[in-house]
């Protein structure tokens, strides 16, 4: 897929001396942000970040950082307006009897 | 980092706990019992029946979505044994029928987790597809006991929930992932559990957009009948000469919006969703000018056709900007700049549309 989002944006923070070469980041990551060489990871390309937080969730060392959340205008947008955390619907918010997820 | 000390499970005496996936014993898609007492197990049908089909249509639409789920626990795939792998999903119906009709010929055991009906992507970044549940579940079916093994197979996407080096420290199963899309499971089955590098990317093909053009016509047409429900109420008032040209000038954006920029979302210049939108929009609102007779016989007052143009892109632009909650690859950071930068621009081009477009209704007003 060729489709890519605005450049310069993603929170990805990476720190290659707590690294220990176990591949968790490339093997969860989605678009192929990582690639492991030599027991060591790598950033490829951050541009393809679309901070999930997958990777910083599987790495066993805390090599990798994120701000993750999701890239949804709706949620952003309730989330300015609520001044609360952006968020799809969801659990949380079908327990009050409200609607559920409205994007994913 | 120390080494990950591995906790023995609860309940590893006695009988097994129930298997909540039993309450399923009765649906359609359950061809058998695995088993007896509190080890039964429901074995699932690899076969989708029109019903299931039915069902994801239903979902697409939104109908009924919210409540779409199978009970959790554990199911069996053919006939799994000791040695089976153990796939774990979420308790969305059309994400467990996503992973069964892929699975026909294949021995394993299915551990469908409490995701309250959402699919796995969606339910990891909320957490319910997380490791506090994967860890509960585990131990909930007794699964250390059914299965010699101590592997678990997850989608790669739930990673985003699921923690691999916790889940292993808790339960003592190893988390291995599969890959993005239950479609290659064979595959990856097949090559002895390796993934290529096109399993662990996440698609997003015109396909994908198609399935889901329904939802976001579903989700826009309630304040478009607000629209036009006001437009009716100005009508019946005088102060609004609203008809045809404005109905489906208003229906064309919003399909725009909902279902052509989305569809066309990669070949349409610019990296902005509002962009991408408002190009089209601006088509659209340019072919209506010229549907009314533009440029040499105009049905179609000048404040009228400005305010088309300034209405509609921003319109198409706005919708399609929240089409990138539906998408697999925009960031919250790129959101955040994309509409810092936009939703200045499609309010005020909005805002001064509406104000033409109630212009003849204040010149009404005035003419009493």
């Amino acid at each position: 897929m060729k489709a890519q989002y605005l450049k310069n944006v993603a929170t990805l923070r990476y720190d290659a001396a707590k690294c220990i070469g176990c591949g968790r980041c490339a093997e969860v990551c989605p678009h192929a942000v990582f690639a492991v060489e030599d027991r060591l990871a790598r950033v490829v390309d951050r541009d393809r970040c679309m901070e999930c937080g997958a990777c910083a969730l599987n790495c066993p060392t805390g090599a990798i950082a994120v701000h993750a959340g999701v890239g949804c205008a709706g949620a952003i947008l309730l989330g300015m307006i609520t001044g609360k955390e952006p968020s799809c619907g969801g659990p949380e918010r079908r327990e009050d009897g409200a609607s559920g997820a409205s994007c994913c | 980092m120390p080494p990950a000390t591995v906790r023995k499970l609860s309940g590893t005496l006695g009988p097994l706990p129930p298997n909540p996936a039993m309450g399923s014993a009765k649906e359609k898609w359950v061809v058998g019992i695995l088993g007896e007492g509190p080890s039964a197990v429901p074995r699932v049908s690899t076969h989708l029946r029109a019903a299931d089909r039915f069902g994801t249509w239903k979902s697409r639409w939104t109908l009924g979505r919210d409540d779409y789920a199978v009970l959790p626990g554990l199911y069996a795939v053919g006939s799994p044994d000791r040695t089976s792998p153990v796939l774990v999903t979420a308790n969305y119906k059309m994400t467990f029928d996503a992973v069964r009709k892929e699975l026909a010929g294949v021995d394993a055991w299915l551990l469908v987790l409490d995701t309250k009906g959402v699919n796995v992507w969606c339910a990891a970044g909320k957490g319910t597809f997380g490791t506090k549940e994967l860890v509960r579940r585990v131990d909930a079916v007794g699964l250390a006991r059914r299965v010699s093994h101590r592997t678990l197979v997850l989608p790669q996407l739930g990673a985003v929930g699921v923690a691999a080096h916790e889940t292993a420290r808790a339960t003592g199963f190893r988390v291995e992932y599969g890959p993005v899309h239950a479609e290659d499971l064979p595959a990856w089955l097949a090559a002895g559990r390796v993934a290529t590098p096109a399993m662990r990317r996440v698609r997003f093909d015109v396909r994908d957009r198609l399935a889901l053009a329904p939802a976001e016509l579903v989700f826009t047409f309630k304040p478009a009948l607000i629209a036009l429900g006001a437009m009716f109420l100005l009508n019946v008032a005088g102060l609004g000469f609203y008809g045809l040209v404005d109905l489906y000038a208003l229906a064309g954006a919003l399909f725009v919006g909902c279902v052509l920029a989305p569809l066309l979302l990669p070949l349409l210049p610019g990296r902005m969703f509002a962009l991408k939108g408002a190009e089209l929009g601006l088509i659209w609102a340019v072919a209506v000018c010229l549907l009314n007779g533009w440029p040499d016989a105009p049905t179609l007052a000048w404040p009228k056709a400005l305010a088309y143009l300034l209405v509609l892109p921003a319109l198409a632009g706005f919708l399609t900007m929240n089409f990138t909650g539906s998408t697999t690859y925009t960031s919250p950071s790129g959101v955040n700049r994309e509409m810092r930068r936009s939703l200045p621009a499609m309010v005020v081009a909005a805002a001064l549309g509406v104000l033409l477009l109630l212009g003849d209704g204040v010149a009404a007003l005035f003419a009493r």
